[in-house]
């Protein structure tokens, strides 16, 4: 079934009524996805887009069953609808924002702790393009038309090199099960190594690209999963080659402040646990395509 | 968003933390009047850059009489201090701290920083302070503690007194650096720190701590709703250039290379970088003009990567998500006609409305370099480069 969405999982789009929020649904709606409702305080009971639009989450999870929330809310109000989505019962949230302060995260994440596990949200994001199960839905702000419908899935905290690795593959007829940005924020919710779990267990995904960068300790904890518990073949780039140390590269968490934080770092981490790394970032498709073929002939 | 030591030094006095008397000076004449001021028999004066390694880079000095005071700090001011960390230009020295001279017994090193691990503030200390925590983590790594703080429930008083007696501190220390480290704590919550650094922390003969130096950085996404510490930015600590492309909503962050980029999205810009690197060449800038980028954001993404004398061509990498192909076509060919460009331009684009864009270039006459893919248009960059700094 891919994993985080596909076509029937009923979305929630919070923010819907904003320029932006209104925009993104309207395409997530006319690229198959279930849009179910949309949540603005204060303009419960109107209509946008043809979904009945409510003044909180909970209304909205109560009369719709929503079980997705994707949030196109600014910055500053970010960390509240993330707790008020997972307070309201949303099983996987997708936030967009960039620019979220790291304390309101450390908040966040101390929040969804409270919840015992079978009931606690999967948050994707923030500062991320979203989640796409191309042709079946998708929660975010990626272009849809670049992706093939197939059976490799991707993780990365970058989305427009996410777009990159798509496309690379779509040219070489690769599909994609799913594509999951988790961004690149310092905090952020779902980890490689988590999304890497789910790719493990969905039949419909046979090997996994996935694209990590500067800074941080995820890609560690990743290549640590990959020779403990994956079984299927994982590809991977890790972006920053030429970036030097202590300077922050774009995303807040894209900063080499540590140990084993380097683009080298990881490479080498990730190739000793049998990682195959594509040697530049115009090899992504190419390498995912050389590793199915390996493994075909195997 | 980093500030000087004396900023931080108020700040944390102001929550609590003991730290020596000193007077902030802009000139020669008012470092001497702050010496007099502070009285004793002893003063240190120290250059206020946004850097570490100011002591070995001579902006720190101990000064007997006021008039040594004065004419170190006359060579102090309008230099660019160079340190470790700085980079060859160094940074400019537009104000000074003057402070009375503390007797030092022992130096401790004391940490609040971001575990993007445990994602919690922790405190990292050790009994050997006073070098930087790379070289401490290196030569003294057993004496360094490590504590994580509970976003929920804060620093505990136990956590506190635990580090207190593992740093080999007794007596009438241990209230007065417990009181340390929950000062430093509440000024990193409160005011949305990324790290609070105070190294070294003495003890002075007399037994007592004190703050010699401190360092604090914040979260710039905080900002809007820290006025009072936005306040304390300090542009001319900053690069001209990143300063400018902040302020167009661009991170922009300037490299030693002659090949300019502008890229949308962190992570393709990086690997653009990578790429050119790959190819032979080097890149002059990291340039990410972010989502939904207007022909007037791309023009000003060329000033700024313009703005660089080392640029010797331009490589633009546009994967358009949110952003459209036709948009940022129509931002070269404006940036072209505005800008009354020179330099060969290399344009790659892909994604959203890709055939539009491409079609613009094309009828615009221009000496364009349009590539399909990654490989290509870095390849193109550095050879183009080539031939141009051989001709």
């Amino acid at each position: 079934m891919a994993i985080l969405i596909d076509e029937t999982t009923p979305v929630l789009v919070q923010g819907i009524s904003g320029r932006i929020g209104q925009f993104h649904a309207a395409e997530m709606i006319e690229h198959n996805t279930n849009v179910v409702a949309g949540v603005t305080p204060g303009k419960g009971g109107s209509r946008i887009l043809d979904r009945p639009v409510f003044n909180t989450v909970r209304e909205a999870v109560e009369a719709t069953g929503a079980q997705a929330s994707v949030m196109f809310v600014p910055p500053p109000f970010a960390a509240d609808a993330m707790m008020e989505a997972a307070d309201a019962g949303i099983q996987t949230a997708v936030c967009v924002a960039d620019g979220i302060p790291a304390q309101d995260m450390m908040r966040v994440k101390r929040f969804l702790r409270r919840y015992p596990r079978h009931r606690k949200m999967r948050l994707i994001g923030p500062n991320c393009a979203g989640v796409i199960s191309p042709g079946r839905g998708f929660m975010g702000i990626m272009p849809p038309h670049i992706y093939t419908p197939g059976r490799v899935g991707i993780v990365g905290r970058s989305g427009t090199l996410g777009y990159e690795a798509a496309s690379q593959m779509k040219a070489l007829g690769i599909g994609v099960s799913t594509s999951v940005g988790i961004g690149g924020d310092p905090i952020n919710g779902a980890s490689f190594r988590d999304i890497l779990e789910l790719f493990e267990a969905d039949p419909d995904t046979d090997a996994v690209m996935m694209i990590g960068e500067i800074g941080g300790p995820q890609e560690a904890e990743a290549a640590a999963f990959v020779r403990d518990h994956m079984s299927k073949p994982v590809v991977a780039y890790v972006a920053g080659l030429s970036a030097p140390k202590g300077r922050q590269m774009g995303h807040a968490g894209a900063i080499i402040s540590a140990f084993g934080e380097s683009a080298q770092e990881k490479v080498e981490m990730l190739n000793a646990v049998g990682i195959t790394v594509a040697p530049n970032p115009s090899a992504m498709g190419a390498t995912v395509a050389e590793v199915l073929q390996g493994r075909h002939a195997a | 968003m980093d500030i000087h030591e004396h900023q931080a030094k108020e700040i944390l006095a102001g929550f609590g933390v003991p730290v020596p008397r000193g007077g902030v000076a802009y000139s020669p004449e008012q470092a001497g009047y702050r010496a007099r001021e502070l009285g004793g028999e002893a003063w240190v004066v120290k250059a206020q850059i946004h850097s570490g390694g100011r002591g070995e880079a001579g902006g720190v000095k101990l000064c007997k009489t006021e008039e040594e005071v004065r004419d170190y700090a006359a060579t102090l001011f309008g230099k660019q201090l160079v340190t470790k960390q700085t980079g060859a230009a160094g940074k400019g020295v537009y104000r000074l701290w003057v402070e009375e001279a503390s007797d030092i017994q022992q130096e401790l090193y004391l940490g609040f920083v971001l575990d993007r691990k445990s994602e919690r503030i922790m405190i990292v200390a050790s009994s050997h302070g006073g070098m930087e925590i790379e070289d401490l983590a290196e030569k003294d790594p057993d004496s360094l503690r490590r504590m994580i703080i509970d976003p929920a429930v804060g620093l505990a008083g136990y956590q506190a007194r635990e580090l207190a007696f593992a740093l080999g501190l007794s007596g009438g220390q241990i209230a007065q650096m417990v009181n340390v480290l929950n000062a430093c704590y509440r000024a990193y919550r409160d005011l949305d720190a990324f790290m609070v650094e105070i190294n070294p922390l003495v003890i002075r003969a007399s037994g007592d701590l004190v703050a010699l130096d401190a360092k604090m950085s914040f979260d710039t996404n905080a900002l809007y709703r820290r006025p009072d510490v936005a306040a304390l930015r300090d542009p001319s600590q900053e690069d001209p250039r990143e300063a400018m492309a902040a302020d167009h909503g661009l991170a922009y962050v300037g490299l030693d290379g002659d090949i300019g980029c502008i890229i949308n999205g962190a992570g393709l810009a990086m690997a653009t970088m990578d790429m050119i690197k790959l190819a032979g060449g080097e890149p002059a800038n990291f340039l990410d003009i972010g989502g939904g980028a207007s022909p007037e954001r791309v023009c000003t993404a060329f000033r700024t990567v313009l703005s660089d004398p080392n640029v010797g061509v331009i490589l633009v990498n546009i994967f358009a998500g949110i952003n459209r192909c036709d948009w940022i076509a129509n931002g070269v060919i404006q940036a072209y006609r505005d800008i009354g460009l020179d330099l060969p331009v290399i344009v790659r684009l892909a994604g959203t409305n890709v055939q539009e864009g491409k079609a613009l270039l094309e009828a615009s006459g221009l000496p364009i370099i349009a590539t399909d893919t990654l490989a290509e248009a870095a390849e193109a960059a550095v050879s183009l480069r080539r031939q141009n700094a051989a001709a």
